[in-house]
């Protein structure tokens, strides 16, 4: 199908872009491969699209992530990130994905936002009211769903810097290369202890003590793909390989 | 009016915005090298290369790639990686193989000596129907030694 009719926008200024977001039925256009997929299918259908792929504000590429930066930029950025980057879309989406965007999209089963919860990082949103920030653990609300405003664009994501003593693993199952995992795991193992965070299994990725895995307490979900039972058991299998890489990999 | 260079040339075309670059170039430009298969970014047939990187050109729209510049099949010299695709039959309908061209051009200049896992990554954003996968990834490689 085509997509209903839109007005498009390229503001000079994440200003313009801000007041224009401000209006009701506009939506931001990063690097659209959520989001153009779903125009085309009419499962979104704004009245104005506001492109922020040219915002010089927005290439930030270091700890913060701005939101013009394609997934395909992201490498040597964080250990956890390059191992998470092979299963993330694509290799032909990730020319146009953005982390931001993943982020807003907040797809249950997306890598990049699971990355970002088991690293404790934070989301930076703007608002022709101000800014703001939250914590990627309180940002993912439900699938599809985060604490995102209408009004409101993820101009930034916050990462960590990278402890250079702490291990990091990355584990992925989905029935072929890059398509949506029926569970995915992050492990980030350092001198506290393994955090092991869970993504695809329930409806936000969770946070779980890596070192006393209890698939039992995650809410998983039953789907065409996989059942909940099946998504447990990937948790206590795969889940306790992604901990025992990164332990390994802990100096 | 998007001004775009497609394939070295300058372009310039009226579209409304909610053309996609697919049908921007097929239907604008006349240029039905391009396919479109699922036109919501699964089958890879409609990949091009926007400014040297393989995308979905049913995920984009003609408007976004204002000063952009495309490269379609149409665009690709006879090289190495075609003699590849004959020799190993790496094509049966051919629906697929516009797309797969593009993603391979882009990725054996970025990875001139890949391993097969890193050809087979490349090609999970293809569908082809016809061969089974096996000879496009014979063809990668082998294109990838000469």
């Amino acid at each position: 199908m085509k997509p209903a009719p839109f007005d498009y926008l390229r503001p000079a200024s994440l200003g313009e872009a801000l007041e224009a977001l401000a209006s009701d039925g506009a939506m931001a256009l990063a690097g659209g491969q959520s989001l153009v997929a779903m125009l085309n299918m009419r499962l979104a259908r704004p009245d104005l699209l506001v492109d922020i792929m040219h915002l010089p504000e927005l290439r930030e590429r270091g700890h913060r992530v701005g939101a013009a930066v394609r997934q395909c930029e992201l490498a040597g950025l964080h250990p956890l990130i390059d191992r998470a980057l092979p299963h993330v879309g694509h290799y032909q989406t990730r020319s146009r994905g953005t982390f931001c965007g993943s982020v807003a999209h907040g797809d249950p089963a997306a890598e990049l936002p699971l990355c970002l919860v088991a690293l404790g990082g934070r989301v930076h949103l703007a608002s022709a009211r101000g800014e703001r920030t939250v914590e990627a653990a309180a940002f993912f609300e439900g699938p599809l769903m985060t604490a995102r405003e209408e009004d409101e664009l993820v101009i930034a994501v916050e990462l960590p810097r990278p402890d250079p003593r702490a291990g990091y693993a990355f584990r992925e199952v989905a029935l072929r290369h890059g398509d949506f995992a029926l569970a995915a795991f992050a492990a980030v193992a350092d001198a506290d202890g393994v955090r092991l965070a869970v993504g695809g299994v329930a409806d936000t990725p969770v946070v779980i003590d890596g070192l006393a895995i209890d698939a039992d307490a995650i809410d998983a979900r039953d789907d065409f793909h996989a059942d909940a039972a099946y998504r447990r058991r990937l948790v206590a299998r795969v889940g306790r390989a992604a901990v025992e890489e990164a332990l390994t990999c802990r100096a | 009016m998007p001004r775009m260079t497609v394939n070295g040339e300058a372009v310039e075309a009226a579209a409304e915005p909610r053309l996609l670059l697919s049908d921007f170039l097929r239907h604008t430009l006349g240029l039905t090298g391009t396919h479109v298969g699922c036109e919501h970014g699964v089958c890879g047939a409609c990949t091009v290369l926007i400014d040297g990187r393989p995308a979905r050109s049913c995920l984009a729209f003609a408007v976004q790639c204002e000063g952009a510049e495309i490269m379609t099949v149409e665009g690709l010299e006879e090289g190495p990686l075609h003699t590849a695709f004959r020799r190993h039959f790496a094509l049966q309908c051919g629906f697929c193989t516009a797309g797969i061209l593009m993603s391979l051009t882009a990725f054996l200049r970025e990875t001139p000596r890949p391993s097969e896992r890193e050809v087979r990554e490349v090609l999970s954003g293809h569908l082809c129907r016809c061969t089974g996968y096996t000879p496009i990834v014979a063809a990668a490689l082998e294109a990838a030694d000469a």
